[in-house]
């Protein structure tokens, strides 16, 4: 091994091209630094300055008013219910289509299916959001009887659409990875096709289904052009049917004329969005761990 | 030896990304830069602004001289007398509704003098009070008068005067509104279109987000501040004229300058809004906007000249362009 190593690296062409590999390897974690880097040093300040418990559990956001309160409360639960809403919606019709394209539709059916999801999964999100609040919101309104149709209902619908072709494509290739022995196992000793399906195939790819949800969580939490559109923006405690800002959009809708301590709370609040990607991409990375093991 | 290369680089990087850190918080200064593609349609002005330099600015230095002190009026003397070859920088700061208005205006005198910068701060109407005041901007920007206990030795200039228009949908049946009641709507002390003599339904009341100027507008015209009851907060004139226009119990606000057939403008107290009733004040939802000076302080020549060029009537034409109601005709 160390004989091998060293011819690869005795060249000097060699050298050169492994140091281009290197820098660009490095181009990475030199943003992720920076990123995180500036983050902190640009979200801190404000927290130290209003509180860390005010910050975080307050559940008033005036940050224009004459006497500025800044509890983000309302943003958090906003992005989680909103999330956790989506997810519920997205994956068991997510799941249900990948076993469908994987195990149940034939390749010219399969290939239009899989080029749909695809052109889902590259809609640009203002355009989702257009469609939202040309569409949804009004059928929200009518549907439900509500003076309004732009609340937490609504954008729950929208992310749950853009997270539908992130959950499909990665169960889907976690499900194609299931070896095709366990099934002809499961059929060979006397199951249906169905019953194979969802106690062998789906147990056998539970782990990529899991990543699968995580990524779709990613997606979620992250997203703020589509549910500004439809979402209503108010800094409610959510409710279903209430006008509700989430993380992303508190940071959008006011940065543009923020200044001074409202400025540095919207950095606070975009520290505390970044801590729940890292959370959830830490749980993304152990998901595949266990899948190793 | 690979080890010690690698965590050289990620000292080199994390060293790098804090000293940008500390720049990049630090700096707040947006500055408006001339844009070449506005300049097809503004050469006829600024071939006005031009063959009229001599004149308009001389006017206006005489307007200055009587608003302000003697000082800045030996100052624009200077500049008319120096006419394009003055430089430098001219920094305002201040609202930020007046960020169309000066934007347009500076990149208007930018290409008239590429010798000089005009940068553009929005920091707010009371911060740009503060600064003028402190004389760390050349001219402060203010979307309302001077207040008593606004600095004193200060002097306002107004350039135009801004309507907000209050919009319903097409499919209402109110055609007026009296200025009491749009701050009840807003508070939420009335919920109901039948209160107001439309027709049943919850209204639903839109309006802007926090540190937008049109909000701060209404909000403060209305007496509402900080009071609004919002079922909706957007981010821009278009949203709140589209959303209007979707839901037949919604009411919102925004700029005369941007409303169309989709949505219906109600009448205030019976009056509505124009450039006419605008400019004689019956139309009562409308704030002045204003170049805030420090009595006590000299403008450099730059900062004079580009005051005299937007208090002049040749900037009415630009401003207009923003959906503000020029003053200076």
């Amino acid at each position: 091994m160390d004989t091998a190593a060293a011819k690869r690296f005795s060249h000097p062409a060699e050298k050169i091209w492994s140091a281009v590999f290197f820098i660009c390897g490095m181009i990475a974690i030199a943003f992720v630094l920076f990123i995180t880097v500036f983050l902190i040093i640009s979200g801190v300040p404000a927290i130290g300055k209003i509180g860390i418990v005010d910050f975080l559990f307050g559940t008033t956001w005036a940050s224009t008013a004459a006497e500025p309160q800044y509890g983000i409360l309302p943003f958090i639960l906003t992005s989680v219910y909103g999330t956790f809403g989506a997810i519920l919606i997205a994956v068991p019709i997510g799941l249900l289509c990948s076993i469908y394209l994987t195990k149940f539709a034939s390749g010219r059916i399969a290939a239009v299916i899989q080029s749909a999801v695809e052109l889902l999964a590259g809609i640009p999100s203002v355009v989702y959001g257009l469609v939202g609040m040309i569409l949804i919101v009004p059928w929200v309104r009518e549907t439900f009887h509500l003076p309004d149709g732009a609340n937490l209902f609504s954008a729950i619908i929208v992310l749950s659409v853009m997270v539908l072709p992130n959950v499909i494509s990665v169960s889907e290739t976690a499900l194609a990875a299931v070896p095709k022995e366990y099934e002809e196992g499961s059929l060979a000793l006397g199951a249906t096709y169905t019953e194979t399906v969802f106690k062998v195939s789906v147990h056998a790819a539970r782990s990529g289904i899991a990543s699968a949800v995580v990524l779709g969580v990613g997606r979620a939490i992250g997203e703020a052009m589509a549910v500004m559109m439809v979402s209503g923006n108010v800094a409610n405690m959510p409710g279903l049917f209430r006008s509700v800002r989430f993380l992303t959009t508190a940071i959008a809708s006011e940065m543009s004329y923020s200044s001074g301590l409202q400025r540095q709370a919207l950095f606070s609040i975009a520290l505390v969005l970044f801590i729940f990607i890292m959370i959830i991409t830490l749980l993304l990375n152990f998901v595949f761990k266990r899948k190793k093991d | 030896m690979r080890s010690g290369r690698a965590s050289l680089v990620m000292a080199g990087i994390l060293s790098a990304a804090l000293v940008a850190a500390g720049c990049g918080s630090s700096s707040g200064t947006t500055q408006t830069s001339s844009a070449a593609g506005s300049s097809a349609k503004t050469t006829e002005a600024a071939a006005d602004t031009a063959a009229s330099s001599g004149s308009a600015t001389a006017d206006s230095a005489a307007d200055s001289a009587e608003k302000t002190s003697s000082g800045s009026a030996e100052a624009s003397s200077a500049a008319a007398s120096s006419g394009a070859e003055i430089s430098g920088t001219v920094s305002t700061d201040g609202s930020t509704s007046m960020e169309k208005v000066i934007t347009i205006l500076s990149e208007q005198f930018q290409n008239d003098h590429p010798g000089v910068t005009v940068t553009y701060n929005p920091t707010g109407s009371s911060s740009g009070i503060t600064a003028a005041s402190e004389g760390s901007t050349d001219l402060g920007l203010a979307s309302r008068d001077l207040k008593d206990d606004d600095p004193q030795g200060l002097t306002a200039t107004t350039i135009a005067i801004d309507g907000i228009g209050i919009i319903v949908n097409p499919q209402n049946t109110l055609d007026d509104i009296s200025l009491d009641d749009i701050a009840k709507v807003y508070t939420g002390e009335i919920t109901n279109w039948s209160d107001l003599g439309g027709s049943d339904g919850e209204i639903v009341c839109i309006g802007r987000e926090a540190g937008s100027g049109t909000r701060d507008g209404f909000e403060s015209i209305t007496g509402t501040k900080d009071a609004c009851k919002l079922s909706q907060e957007l981010t821009s004139t278009g949203d709140v004229i589209q959303t209007v226009a979707n839901n037949p119990n919604a009411i919102g606000y925004a700029s005369i300058a941007d409303l169309n057939d989709t949505v219906k403008t109600l009448t205030v107290d019976g009056v509505a809004p124009s450039e006419d009733t605008i400019l004689d004040g019956t139309y009562k939802i409308q704030r002045n906007f204003n170049i805030i000076t420090n009595d006590s302080a000299t403008l450099s020549p730059q900062a004079q000249a580009f005051f005299d060029y937007i208090t002049s009537a040749d900037a009415a034409d630009l401003i207009s362009k923003t959906g503000a109601v020029p003053v200076n005709k």
